[in-house]
């Protein structure tokens, strides 16, 4: 081998770097020449060749829309379609300066200047070449009225298009979401993903929920037609045709009469309802009120209906299901108890003695029971189905939050539930170390005892909480809640279903289970905190009641419903599952400023389990006021 | 009087005359194709009059600095492409799929095509740093200070800029007198390892080499470009069609004909005629590029002008090559015709750093 390479002078190393450069010369040389003759390839000899191709008969290539997929409950009940809808198309090339042509148009059939706006932004996009919509959704009239003046516009064209239709309106409108025109944000997103090209000719694209989640299985995939045009852009004849892939067809596992019935059952509150088939993980219903009409989207909201939405303080557009978080307050008591027996820092016959309030020795801060002057001596049983809060601010002093942390962790606080639909939100469950991290300060044993009855920074979405729910439900085994069921594949016919999956099981005891259930059940017989929403039941109901404040109340004051404004009350909260002894249905029920668990949030649960377990009709909860029991 | 003329003298002494004419003449050609190929806006042609005016002083100042002062800065310059290039691995912004931009600020760069600088530079910095007697294991050295840089912009992944990264590394490493063996060797493996590397390519890689085969394979997909390139030049003809006339990309049947596709543009309405001048005046600034750097008076100019001059033969070969169909489709801007800031700072520093060395070719004693 050749080790040195000793060059013995400046002039022999400039010889020799001559010499490389001649070598490339020669071979940029060689290179340039194939570009040359490819030059002359393309313009001179092909030249006549594509010159037909450009000028005289391009070859245009039309995209051939697919029809979009269909979303249909778990029964097959629509609740997303294609409706065939009748636009009114302009070609601008040949209708002459197109305002002038759309303020004559505007005396036959009504255009808004929301229309016009948006026949401006699309005709830019299309460069005036192609047809492009400056009316849908025309009625019978307006057809015929337009029919009529027909000699007056040249160039305007009555066209058949199919339209995204959601049936049932404002029901499931955050479930099922909506599409929406195509941005230039979606335009990008397209292009970051390769996927321009099969969108070419789409216009509307999923925007939210479950349109948005499987936009993939839901577009289909778009046909091709090689078509020979004249100069004017208009086709000649057809070369060749690729067929369009219409999109799969979506069954969520939403039971749409389940859903509209929970809806109901809310009356003209706000709030939120997840249920849950505990053994597979499948969501039932998924409530978020109020909701919104999601057929307002699909051709581009006019500005009038978005203000109203947008603005107002019931916040329809917000998906309180699944990015609301909220303090569980007591609803997280019987998880608690678990994560005592669990950890053997409580036995279930251990009994405290409760004054009305919990402080720490020699300290005159009080955290105070919901009942002023306490429920005397307390048990594991007696403190879930009488809620008491001494009970678990001394519990959560003596478990430590650290302990408690990683039991909440394991039940799926803080964590996304990883459910098929995006922008879920993370909830929390602090530890010391997310407080240091987050604030840089420590943590205080004050803040270990309101954890305790899921106050503090404990935050919760109502998903979480049904979770949990249906994780205690099925003993421990958490399943992976999803939305979609099973997609039907338009080329083949085949259903695929989605695979189950469990996510973890919990290492608890089936002993302790059992004990925190059967106390649960007791919540709703007399004695419990919801004997009323519980009254007159043909199957066990495990339940929890909750309250989770709004506005703090300071030492010494006592927290009065009658003179909080509506906005600031208490939201009132409900977890539940049954039959207890075989749950099918697992659910967590959140009203916004409802007040009490029990008197608002209880009956609601009751009615959607009695209409999912009986069948039975529902009717929509009224705010009844006052009750004495608060918690 | 005197002084003035004494000063604008020692100004404009380094600009070199034939580097700055030819370069002159083919951004003159570049405004007016970009005027036409962003549809008669001028905004887009003002922007890039504001970015020629940044490329220019770059330019001006590399020119005025002697070599053996830039050789001081080329690891510093690399060390900093190539943390930059890192930073982009671990928190860039994803566009387009790819993992390509870092935000500093309101800033947003683009490490890899600071690397197209840096890496010859510091390559040319190392040999000239190795002295006279180069032994088989500093060319080894070499290898590995190019196979990084390469390495992260693959991964990114953006195999057209690392491979026309790697090819500005191995000029120098070509020029520094790498053994003809090893370059047949290397040849060779490049061959034989072509089916293998097909494994590795991204399913968008292969469509694009497969589209390069039959590009009415896909006509909406990949091959669209290709095609809609193709008609655009030949249908321009000889002649072409004239300023403003061009159809294909006025009807925007042309994809991103203000950058990586100006060419086809520029083809379409100005036909080969145009296409030939430009091929020319690019033959200009590339021999030039050559004969300063057989001129120059260290190791490192030498190595740096050489690699600097093919790299600008290679850029031009490969966008005419992809819009005229016969290379895969690949994100590289053409000299002086494309649209875009950092594409043209880049290429004003490399004719920087050739005018540098040749006006400091006698100021460096050996």
């Amino acid at each position: 081998m050749k080790r040195y390479r000793p060059l013995r002078n400046p002039q022999e190393e400039r010889w020799q770097f001559r010499l490389r450069v001649k070598v490339l010369g020669i071979l940029i040389v060689a290179l340039c020449t194939v570009l040359l003759l490819r030059l002359v390839w393309l313009q001179v000899v092909s030249h006549q060749y594509y010159h037909t191709l450009a000028e005289a008969n391009r070859i245009g290539i039309v995209p051939i829309v697919p029809n979009r997929g269909l979303i249909l409950d778990r029964n097959g009940v629509v609740m997303a379609e294609n409706n065939s809808t009748y636009t009114l198309e302009i070609t601008p090339s040949q209708s002459g300066d197109v305002d002038t042509v759309i303020d004559e148009l505007g005396s036959v059939i009504a255009i808004s200047p929301t229309d016009r706006k948006l026949f401006h932004k699309l005709m830019n996009e299309t460069h005036g070449i192609a047809p492009v919509a400056i009316r849908s959704r025309l009625t019978e009239i307006e057809i015929a009225r337009f029919s009529v003046n027909r000699f007056r516009f040249p160039g305007m064209e009555i066209q058949a298009r199919l339209i995204r239709n959601y049936p049932l309106g404002e029901s499931a409108s955050h479930l099922v979401g909506y599409i929406g025109r195509i941005t230039q944000a979606d335009e990008d997103r397209l292009d970051d993903n390769d996927l321009s090209a099969a969108y070419r000719g789409t216009n509307h694209i999923g925007k939210q929920g479950i349109e948005a989640r499987y936009e993939q299985e839901l577009h289909g995939v778009t046909g091709a037609e090689q078509v020979e045009t004249d100069a004017g852009g208009h086709g000649v004849r057809s070369l060749a045709r690729t067929e369009p892939m219409a999109g799969n067809d979506l069954f969520l596992t939403i039971d749409a009469p389940l859903q509209r019935a929970a809806e109901h059952a809310f009356g003209n509150f706000r709030g939120a309802l997840v249920a849950i088939d505990p053994t597979t993980g499948e969501i039932l219903a998924f409530v978020s009120l109020p909701g919104f009409d999601p057929n307002l989207f699909v051709e581009g909201i006019d500005q009038g209906n978005w203000d109203a939405l947008n603005n107002s303080p019931d916040k329809p557009l917000n998906n309180r299901a699944l990015r609301g978080q909220y303090p569980p307050g007591s609803t997280i008591k019987p998880l608690m108890a678990l994560a005592a027996l669990t950890t053997g820092v409580r036995s279930t016959s251990f009994k405290i003695s409760d004054p009305g309030y919990f402080a720490f020795p020699g300290s005159t801060h009080h955290y105070r029971d919901w009942r002023e002057h306490g429920h005397g001596m307390v048990d594991m049983h007696l403190s879930i189905i009488q809620s008491c809060d001494t009970y678990y601010y001394s519990l959560a002093n003596d478990m430590g939050i650290d302990a408690m942390h990683d039991f909440f962790t394991l039940f799926g606080f803080g964590q996304k539930t990883g459910i098929d639909m995006d922008g879920e939100a993370l909830g929390l469950y602090p530890s010391p170390q997310w407080k240091q991290a987050r604030f840089h300060q420590d943590w205080y044993g004050g803040e270990t005892v309101i954890s305790g009855i899921g106050q503090g920074y404990v935050l919760a979405t109502p998903l979480q909480l049904a979770q949990a729910m249906a994780t205690l439900a099925n003993n421990g085994v958490m399943m992976r809640p999803h939305l979609v069921r099973a997609i039907r594949e338009r080329a083949t016919g085949v259903m695929r279903t989605t695979p189950l999956e469990a996510v973890r099981t919990l290492p608890l005891r089936q002993e302790d289970m059992d004990f925190v259930r059967d106390a649960m059940v007791d919540v709703l017989k007399p004695g419990g905190t919801a004997a009323q929403a519980g009254a007159g039941a043909t199957y066990a109901i495990a339940g929890k009641t909750g309250t989770a404040q709004v506005v703090g109340i300071k030492q010494g004051e006592k927290y009065n419903e009658a003179h909080t404004q509506e906005r600031n009350r208490d939201h009132a909260l409900f977890v539940a599952f049954a039959p207890a002894d075989k749950p099918r249905i697992a659910l967590a029920v959140l009203v916004e400023n409802g007040g009490h668990g029990a008197s608002v949030a209880a009956p609601i649960a009751r009615q959607v389990l009695d209409f999912y377990l009986l069948g039975k009709g529902v009717k929509g909860v009224k705010d009844d006021g006052g009750d004495d029991v608060n918690d | 009087m005197l002084t003035i003329k004494a000063l604008r003298a020692r100004l404009l002494a380094p600009l070199d005359p034939t580097l700055f004419n030819a370069s002159a003449l083919l951004m003159a050609m570049g405004l007016v194709v970009l005027y036409s190929a962003t549809g008669s806006d001028l905004a887009k042609v003002v922007s890039q009059v504001r970015n020629l005016g940044f490329a220019f002083v770059a330019m001006w100042v590399i020119a005025v600095i002697p070599p053996h002062k830039i050789q001081r800065l080329v690891f510093p310059v690399f060390g900093v492409a190539l943390i930059a290039l890192v930073a982009v691995a671990l928190f860039g912004e994803v566009s387009h799929g790819a993992r390509r931009w870092l935000a500093l600020g309101p800033i947003r760069i683009q490490p890899s095509e600071l690397m197209k600088i840096a890496l010859p530079l510091a390559l040319a910095g190392y040999f000239e740093w190795r002295g006279r007697d180069l032994h088989w294991a500093d060319f080894l050295v070499a290898g590995l200070i190019l196979l990084v840089p390469v390495a992260l912009v693959a991964r990114q992944p953006d195999l057209g800029t690392a491979l026309l990264i790697a090819s500005s590394g191995f000029y120098v490493l070509y020029f520094a007198g790498l053994s003809w063996r090893v370059i047949s060797g290397l040849v060779l493996a490049v061959l034989s390892a072509l089916p293998l590397v097909w494994h590795f390519l991204h399913d968008y890689q292969k469509k694009r080499i497969l589209t390069l085969i039959d590009p009415t394979q896909d006509p909406l997909g990949a091959g669209y470009h290709t095609l809609q390139s193709m008609i655009a030049l030949g249908s321009g003809g000889i002649f072409g069609k004239g300023w403003l006339q061009g159809t294909q990309s006025h009807l925007d049947f042309l994809p991103e004909h203000s950058t990586d596709f100006i060419f086809a543009v520029f083809g379409e309405e100005f036909g080969l005629l145009g296409e030939l001048i430009f091929l020319a005046l690019m033959g200009v600034i590339i021999a030039r590029g050559f004969f300063i750097a057989t001129e120059g008076s260290t190791p490192f100019a030498r190595l740096l002008a050489g690699s600097l001059a093919m790299t600008l033969f290679t850029y031009t070969f490969v966008n005419v090559g992809m819009v005229s169909g016969i290379l895969p489709v690949v994100g590289v801007p053409l000299p002086y015709l494309s649209y875009g800031g950092t594409s043209l700072v880049t290429l004003f520093i490399s004719i920087g750093l050739l005018m540098s060395v040749h006006h400091h070719r006698r100021l460096v004693k050996q």
